[in-house]
């Protein structure tokens, strides 16, 4: 199966197939990236996204608003390509770049 | 690799666009290639269309150019009954009501909920009466920016306006310059206070004399966007008014030719011009892209720049008020808070620019509009006409310094509401908070995020997008820098106070101008205190504060289809829709 897959908009947008499926300005929880053990990171921009196996991934750039470290990303999970579909991240879920996510906060 | 959008540009881009345009616009919304809507947007943008942000799906941002700002008469009316006709859609903004017009900080005009079934009508009327979208978005030549007195000012250096309207001619539509590696910026300026604002553009042109000649100096390479501002060097040329076109078009070859296409995130030519130094820039320029032996620079005016400085020197901010022309006319300076005037309002100012006017109006890069050719005689009178109550020639400081970008409202990038919350900033700070003695300009800007549509690095408070978490939940937030200004030596906000609770950030400025009264020093103006203060102290005096400020807007309007409606959640969303408004479902 292929899918199209790019960001949108000077970084604003995950697309998928033609649909916006992520977008930065959101607050996600991510591990591993800043001092803190979970950053909650504002996403202020989407630099690049990629499929690897069945997880779709978007490198970022934003603030964590617990420290206020300024972070660059890997790549952070945004959901999962399911069958034709895709399945989004719950937005309480903690992501870990390079790997997956889960809804343990 | 070159990226989708270099692509997609490749195939198709420039004006070859508009005939698929007004064929998707013909067929309807549901025309366009599911598979190929990414590949359309990005092109439309060419023609001054921007698809609105998620739970806004099928409805647009049309942009319309407006060269140095200029609107000959009966253009504003135009725009005006377009606004009324076109620019209506499921959401009322409590503010300004169903239809508006917003005047943006490059002298253009945008309008919202346009729908693509409406185009060749909206293209239509444009046309037909001399104003066009062409370029006003995407990878190409932007609005042309200048002092919006030019030709009209009394103090002026050069006049700037033929120069500017001439590099519209020639470069609006020029295939060879349709395609460039990002955005392309250009300011003019001829007056002496520096309107132009030609240090955060990507190419600026700046009043400058030699041997007696005037002309221009050029500079290259500002901009303010992605937490990398940059002001425009200086790569030592001087221009004269007719030669500046060929140098303009060397400069958009040079960044055509090396511009970054690979990485769009590093595509503006301040980057190439931090990556060769400017004496490169020059030397690729008088070598490949320009046909005749380039002057060194000139003397230029920039000791005598007092536009949004932030400098307590004499010479304008802004171009408020009521000031002689050099015909013995006046043009009088209207204050339009965060840039938004209802449709009712534009036709009604259309009707008294031609009344009291020539009928020309112009736009300003602080939001404004001023009413220019009124005799001296009719002054009275359009000072006492009722609309000049809610857009002052005399406005308030802080209605006067008050500028916001568009917002969560319709933007996909902001982090934040702004222009209704700035509105409610103003009129709080009016209300409960006093300047110093002496103080009349005092900018506040609010950018919605690190894009820097409202030039928040170039104010005396500056207000940028952020989030943060009070009692556990997630609201909307501002970083606060302070001390930006142009002027002579241009300096960027520092950056001192950091995610403070929308509704804490009224009291913080009303702690902050208390503190600034206190340890003033004679007539200092902020700028100045703040370039004498350390970080430090800075930081300490930013205390952000609950107060009677009431802000509805602190949940994440992100996550609504439209802030200010009554059902709000992305399952409320109309969009997208039929031409008749109907929403499309997946169903369908």
């Amino acid at each position: 199966m292929t899918v199209s897959l790019r960001t949108l908009d000077d970084g604003a947008w995950v697309s998928l197939d033609d649909e916006r499926r992520a977008g930065a300005s959101e607050l996600w929880y991510v591990a591993g990236v800043c001092g803190c053990p979970v950053a909650d990171l504002v996403v202020e921009g989407i630099t690049d996204v990629a499929v690897d196996g069945r997880t779709v991934a978007a490198e970022t750039y934003g603030t964590c608003i617990r420290c206020g470290a300024s972070v660059t990303t890997g790549p952070v999970p945004v959901g999962r390509l399911v069958g034709a579909g895709f399945e989004p991240l719950a937005a309480g879920a903690v992501r870990t770049p390079g790997g997956g996510g889960d809804n343990r906060k | 690799m070159p990226t989708d959008v270099e692509r997609w540009k490749s195939e198709t881009y420039g004006n070859e666009i508009r005939e698929h345009l007004l064929e998707f616009a013909e067929e309807g919304w549901e025309s366009i290639p599911e598979d190929e809507h990414d590949a359309w947007f990005e092109r439309f943008k060419w023609w001054g269309l921007y698809h609105q942000r998620n739970g806004q799906e099928s409805y647009f941002m049309m942009r319309i150019g407006t060269p140095n700002g200029v609107l000959t008469p009966g253009q504003l009316r135009v725009v005006g009954e377009i606004a009324d006709e076109y620019a209506r859609g499921p959401g009322e903004n409590p503010e300004f009501g169903a239809a508006y017009c917003d005047w943006t900080t490059r002298q253009s005009i945008q309008l919202h909920w346009i729908r693509l079934e409406d185009i060749p009508d909206v293209f239509e009327k444009l046309e037909a009466n001399g104003l066009s979208t062409q370029q006003a978005c995407g990878d190409s030549w932007r609005n042309i920016v200048g002092c919006p007195v030019a030709g009209k000012d009394s103090n002026e250096f050069v006049d700037a306006l033929p120069v500017a309207l001439n590099l519209h001619d020639t470069f609006k539509g020029d295939d060879d310059h349709t395609n460039l590696p990002r955005k392309w910026k250009v300011s003019v300026t001829g007056c002496r206070e520096g309107c132009g604002q030609g240090d955060i553009n990507d190419l600026a042109f700046e009043p400058a004399e030699k041997d007696g000649r005037k002309g221009f100096n050029v500079r290259v390479g500002g901009g303010l966007a992605r937490n990398e501002p940059r002001f425009a060097r200086d790569i030592d040329v001087f221009v004269e008014p007719e030669d500046a076109n060929e140098v303009a078009g060397g400069m958009s070859a040079l960044f055509r030719e090396h511009g970054n296409r690979e990485d769009r995130y590093s595509a503006r030519i301040k980057f190439l011009v931090d990556e060769w130094g400017t004496e490169k820039v020059r030397d690729v320029l008088q070598e490949e892209f320009v046909d005749f032996e380039l002057e060194t620079a000139a003397e230029d005016l920039r000791d005598e720049y007092t536009y949004n400085s932030g400098r307590a020197t004499g010479g304008h901010h802004d171009h408020v008020g009521v000031h002689e022309q050099n015909d013995g006319n006046y043009y009088v300076g209207l204050n339009v808070l965060v840039g938004r005037m209802g449709v009712d309002d534009v036709l009604e100012l259309a009707d008294l620019a031609d009344e009291y006017g020539s009928g020309e109006v112009r736009l300003t890069q602080r939001q404004n509009v001023l009413v220019t050719d009124v005799p001296e005689g009719s002054l009275d009178d359009l000072l006492a006409e009722p609309l000049l109550e809610d857009y002052s020639p005399d406005p308030h400081p802080f209605m006067r310094g008050s500028i916001a970008c568009t917002g969560t409202e319709f933007c996909s990038l902001s982090i934040v509401e702004t222009k209704n919350r700035q509105v409610r900033y103003a009129r709080w700070l009016k209300e409960n908070v006093e300047l110093p003695d002496g103080v009349e300009d005092f900018h506040i800007h609010l950018s919605g995020c690190t894009a820097s549509c409202a030039q928040p690095q170039i104010a005396d408070i500056s207000l940028r997008g952020m989030k943060t978490r009070k009692d556990g939940e997630a609201v909307e937030a501002l970083d606060v820098g302070l001390g930006g200004g142009l002027g002579e030596d241009p300096r960027f906000a520092d950056w001192v106070g950091q995610r403070i609770p929308a509704d804490e950030v009224p009291g913080a400025i009303a702690n902050l101008l208390a503190s600034f009264e206190e340890r003033r020093e004679g007539d200092e103006s902020f700028r100045d205190f703040v370039e004498r203060s350390d970080e430090e102290t800075l930081e300490e005096l930013v205390e952000p504060e609950e107060t009677s400020y009431e802000d509805p807007y602190m949940h994440n309007t992100k996550l609504t289809w439209y802030p200010y409606a009554e059902e709000d959640t992305m399952d409320d969303s109309p969009a997208p829709a039929r031409a008749d408004g109907t929403p499309i479902t997946s169903d369908d």
